[in-house]
C-alpha cells in the first residue's frame, strides 16, 4: 500500500495553515510542520511554556536553554516575539485564541474525541502535559498520526478505547493515507493517497467514512 | 527599611519545616532554581509536597531532592520523560503519591491560589479520567470541571534581576512558573543571577512586582547548559 511520508504529512497540514495563524505544533510528528510552511505566510508559533513567535531551532553551538520549546529543544526567537507566564500561556490555548494546533494521538474517533496521553496499559507512568488544554482550547485541533498500529490495527475508530484527552474536539485528521474531516455526519474523507481506492481506505478505517 | 535580601540559599530556606509544601519553578531544567533545590536538599527537611511541572530530569535539583526521598507526594502534568528515572524508580516502588494534573489547570490553579479565588470552572479535562470525581457543570452548552486552587508555604523561583525590594525580571522560558508561583506561597523565594539599585529595573519591565516575593538571593550565573546560558552574557 502506498503511503505518505512523515515529510509528505507534514507538508499536507502546513498546506492548510493560513497566512496570520497562530498555532501551536505538539511534540514529536507536528513538530515537522514547521518545517513546510510556505514561505509567503506568516504564521506565528505558539510554546505551552511562553513563546509567541518562536523560530527555528539555532544552529550548533549558538544553543541557549533558556530557550527551549514545549519538547525542551533548543529554539529561537523571531523579530516581534515575546513571553509570557504559564498562567497567560494557557490562557491563550483556553481561551479559544489560538487558530489551530496540531497534535498527535493514539485514537481519534468517529465523533472526534482524542486520545493521545495514556496508552491505559496498567503499568505505564501517565503524563498529560498541556495536551487536554490544547485539544479543546484552540479554535481548530487537528491530529496528524500513522493510519494504523504497526500491528495493523487502525488508529480511527468508532469510540475510543485508550483514555480520552477531550470530547468532540478534533476537527480534522492526517494520517499517512488520507485526510478527513470529522463533521456532524460523520467522517468525510477530503482526500486519500494516490493509487488507494475507497473501498481500501475504509477497510483499514475503524468508523464509517463519506465523500 | 525593607530589604529582602537574604545573605545565601541557606538561609533563604532555614524555616522550611516537614510537611512543607513546596513550588519549584522551571519547566524542564529552564528555570529550575537547582542552588535553592540544592540548599533544601541540605536543609534536610522532609515529607514535602512539592508542585512542578514535571518531576526531575536526570540526576540533579529536583531529581535529587526526590533521590533523597524528601518528597512524600508531587503535583505535577508531566512526570514521565526520558529521564525521569529517579521519579520513575520512586512511583512504581509505591514510594511517591502522585497528582497529575493538565499542565494548564496547574498553572491556573496556582494562579487562583495567589489571585484568592476559590475554585474555577475549567474546560480542560471534562470527561476524562483526570476529572474523575470532581463536581462538574455545564454552562452555556459546555462542560466544564471544578479545580480547586493550590496554596504553598514556600516557591523556590529563578528570575534573572531583582532589587530589595522583591521586583523580578525572567530572562526567556526561564519564566514559565515562576510569575504565579510567586502569587501562590506564603513564602516566596527568588534566586536572580543579578542584585540592582532600586530604580534600576525598568518599571514598565518589572514581571513579578516585589510585594509576591519575599527573599532574593543572588547566585553567579553557571555557564552550563542547563544555567541557561552557553556563554557569558
Amino acid at each position: 500500500m502506498n503511503r505518505w511520508n512523515r515529510e509528505q504529512m507534514a507538508r499536507r497540514v502546513a498546506r492548510d495553515i493560513p497566512d496570520g495563524a497562530i498555532v501551536n505544533l505538539g511534540i514529536g510528528l507536528p513538530t515537522l510542520v514547521a518545517n513546510h510552511i510556505p514561505t509567503d505566510r506568516e504564521v506565528i508559533l505558539h510554546s505551552e511554556n511562553g513563546v509567541l513567535g518562536m523560530g527555528p531551532a539555532p544552529p550548533a553551538g549558538e544553543e541557549d536553554y533558556d530557550l527551549i520549546n514545549a519538547g525542551k529543544q533548543p529554539v529561537t526567537l523571531l523579530p516581534g516575539g515575546c513571553f509570557f507566564h504559564h498562567a497567560d500561556s494557557f490562557a491563550m490555548m483556553r481561551g479559544g485564541h489560538l487558530d489551530i494546533c496540531v497534535l498527535g494521538a493514539f485514537q481519534v474517533s468517529a465523533a472526534g474525541d482524542l486520545a493521545n496521553w495514556h496508552t491505559g496499559a496498567a503499568d505505564a507512568i501517565p503524563a498529560v502535559g498541556g495536551a487536554m488544554d490544547l485539544a479543546i482550547g484552540a479554535k481548530r485541533t487537528f491530529v496528524m498520526m500513522e493510519h494504523t498500529t504497526k500491528a495493523g490495527k487502525s488508529k480511527i475508530v468508532a469510540a475510543c478505547t485508550c483514555p480520552i484527552t477531550g470530547i468532540g474536539c478534533v476537527s480534522r485528521i492526517y494520517t499517512d493515507l488520507a485526510v478527513i474531516d470529522v463533521t456532524p455526519a460523520g467522517l468525510r474523507l477530503i482526500e486519500m493517497v494516490a493509487g488507494l481506492s475507497f473501498d481500501d481506505l475504509q477497510r483499514v478505517t475503524g468508523a464509517p467514512l463519506t465523500i | 527599611m525593607i530589604n529582602k535580601i537574604a545573605g545565601s540559599p541557606a538561609a533563604a530556606l532555614a524555616d522550611v519545616h516537614d510537611g512543607a509544601t513546596v513550588m519549584i519553578g522551571g519547566f524542564g531544567t529552564a528555570g529550575l532554581p537547582n542552588e535553592l533545590i540544592d540548599a533544601l536538599i541540605a536543609h534536610g527537611c522532609r515529607d514535602l509536597t512539592i508542585v512542578n511541572n514535571n518531576a526531575g530530569n536526570g540526576d540533579a535539583g529536583l531529581a535529587a531532592l526526590l533521590a533523597a526521598r524528601r518528597v512524600r507526594k508531587i503535583i505535577c502534568s508531566f512526570p514521565r520523560q526520558a529521564d525521569s528515572h529517579h521519579f520513575d524508580r520512586l512511583y512504581r516502588a509505591g514510594q511517591i503519591e502522585l497528582e497529575l494534573v493538565p499542565q494548564g489547570n496547574l498553572a491556573e490553579r496556582i494562579r487562583a491560589a495567589g489571585a484568592g479565588i476559590g475554585g474555577f470552572f475549567t474546560p480542560t479535562g471534562y470527561g476524562t479520567d483526570l476529572a474523575k470525581g470532581k463536581e462538574t457543570r455545564v454552562i452555556d452548552g459546555r462542560g466544564y470541571v471544578l479545580e480547586a486552587p493550590i496554596h504553598a508555604d514556600f516557591a523556590l523561583i529563578k528570575a534573572e534581576r531583582g532589587d530589595r525590594w522583591g521586583n523580578l525580571t525572567y530572562r526567556m522560558t526561564a519564566r514559565n512558573f515562576g510569575p504565579i508561583m510567586a502569587m501562590a506561597a506564603r513564602v516566596a523565594v527568588a534566586s536572580v543571577h543579578e542584585v540592582v539599585e532600586l530604580g534600576e529595573l525598568d518599571p514598565e519591565a518589572v514581571v513579578t512586582p516585589g510585594l509576591f516575593v519575599q527573599r532574593v538571593v543572588r547566585i553567579e550565573r553557571a555557564i552550563t547548559p542547563a544555567a541557561g546560558l552557553r556563554r557569558a552574557a
